[in-house]
């Protein structure tokens, strides 16, 4: 029992104290962190893109059908398609050693892989939002000579991410574990930097089960955040 | 305080009271096969309180929908203050700010306080700056005596509030007609009277209106012509008290005699 304990200490201390082995983690999740960040901008602003073209188009009236926007809505048709019916890991290899084969900016093609990844996946999100408003709300708008744009974004959307804040906290979440990903390409995120220690000390119980520990412990409080916006959000309907 | 540059497009005419506001030319609307609206011609002459009854799925909400072109005609012309609304390069937004909608179930903006709601159009058509609409916001909302429920959410209101708050919210935009889609169905019986008392001195007032209602009391007593919509077309107009009193077509008989 002595021996196990003291197996397990030595282990530790291999593993996060030793030559300050305990900043790599930090910068990794550092990585991590800046990845889903970026990652969620780019997805949020696709996703909002791409939810308003296809509602636009599925909404327009079946008289006079623009041309332009059947094309445009065709497009986001396809992305969403292709994004949702590949692995995220085949994504990132594709961006990382095909289309961005040469550049050195791997944070950079991280954060791009995954908005682009979270952006299909929070675009349909939006919209099934959208398509959760009572139709009353556009028309009341439009009736008043606001053109669709301002009504979309002053009282259609924010009353969509309401309904939809559940759905996209869960996104974030995923986004964030998804970060895990990025070592395919060479990024030294939390999971990279766990591999590289275990690669030093040839132990890999501790760095493992230490960044799992890490990661759950993010998602944990994300997932509180969550919760505490979800209430402040309600009580504005009461008032 | 208006700016009549935005609001007015080529083919703009303002017109005098007793001329006519609107011009309906056979209208048409079918969804899908479902023929709707079977040719209805119609002139609304400014000033005028018309009030369309006729029974469910007669199209008398289709009809009115389709004066500000909520709902796009299958065929047929709409011509409202010399702009013809079907036309490929009219600015629909542009006549919609002149021609006010209320709605059935109020439809005002949850996420917006009841002072949010009604500035909102005027502040970002460019008709008005913040503090105008502001200003104006609290002189309608003292007319319909609910000043203080400006900071309140709708969801704080009762049915009646609401659909007064709706009328104000079409008012800011200083339109020259209304349009009330059943204002008064979806509402507690006796929430009914306070909508009505508004929409009685907004006729008062010289206001043009189109009602689809089934307050057949209010038809008789602000109703300047009533029509009667059925299968799609105008089965019969008439004065109110010839109207009620003296019904010819013996769908409209038959229909007065079950809402009576």
């Amino acid at each position: 029992m002595g021996t196990l304990f003291s197996d397990l200490a030595s282990q530790f201390h291999q593993s996060f104290i030793e030559a300050d082995r305990w900043q790599r983690y930090l910068a990794g999740i550092g990585v991590s962190f800046t990845v889903t960040l970026g990652a969620l901008c780019i997805g949020v602003i696709l996703g909002i893109l791409v939810a308003v073209i296809r509602t636009l188009h599925d909404q327009q009236r079946s008289t006079d059908r623009r041309v332009l926007l059947g094309i445009i809505n065709k497009i986001c048709e396809f992305y969403t398609t292709v994004i949702r019916g590949t692995p995220m890991m085949v994504q990132l290899l594709i961006m990382g050693f095909v289309i961005f084969r040469s550049s050195r900016n791997l944070v950079g093609v991280a954060i791009l892989s995954l908005g682009i990844n979270s952006g299909a996946y929070t675009a349909e999100i939006i919209r099934s939002g959208i398509m959760s408003i009572d139709p009353g709300q556009m028309e009341a708008g439009r009736s008043l000579g606001m053109d669709y744009i301002t009504v979309m974004k002053d009282i259609i959307i924010p009353q969509a991410i309401k309904n939809i804040l559940p759905a996209l906290g869960n996104e974030l979440i995923t986004l964030f574990k998804d970060t895990s990903l990025v070592t395919v390409i060479g990024l030294t995120d939390l999971t990279k930097a766990a591999q590289q220690i275990q690669a030093k000390t040839y132990q890999a119980f501790m760095p493992y089960i230490g960044i799992a520990i890490m990661y759950l412990t993010v998602v944990m409080i994300l997932t509180k955040l969550q919760g505490i916006l979800e209430r402040r959000m309600r009580q504005s309907d009461r008032r | 305080m208006t700016d009549a540059k935005k609001t007015i497009q080529p083919g703009h005419t303002p017109v005098q009271l007793g001329e006519v506001m609107i011009h309906v030319d056979d209208l048409r609307k079918s969804f899908g096969g479902n023929n709707v609206l079977n040719g209805i011609t119609q002139d609304i002459k400014k000033g005028e309180k018309v009030v369309i009854i006729g029974p469910s799925g007669s199209g008398k909400s289709t009809f009115l929908r389709c004066l500000n072109l909520l709902e796009v005609p299958t065929s047929g012309k709409i011509i409202f203050e010399g702009i013809d609304l079907t036309a490929k390069d009219t600015d629909i937004n542009l006549v919609r700010r002149k021609m006010g909608m209320v709605f059935q179930h109020f439809n005002l903006f949850p996420n917006m306080t009841v002072r949010r709601n009604i500035t909102l159009a005027p502040v970002r058509t460019g008709y008005m700056k913040q503090e105008e609409a502001d200003a104006e916001a609290e002189r309608l909302l003292t007319r319909v005596g609910l000043l203080d429920k400006a900071d309140a959410y709708p969801a704080s209101l009762s049915g009646g509030q609401k659909q007064r708050i709706a009328i104000v919210r079409a008012l800011a935009m200083n339109p020259d007609m209304l349009l009330f889609d059943e204002p008064t169905s979806a509402l507690d019986p006796e929430m009914v009277g306070e909508v009505l008392e508004v929409m009685k001195e907004l006729a008062k007032a010289g206001m043009t209106m189109a009602v689809v209602t089934h307050e057949m009391g209010f038809a008789r007593e602000v109703g300047t012509r009533v029509l009667f919509i059925d299968e799609g077309i105008v089965k019969e107009e008439n004065t109110p008290q010839e109207f009620f009193s003296n019904p010819q077509n013996p769908r409209l008989k038959d229909f007065l005699s079950k809402v009576l």
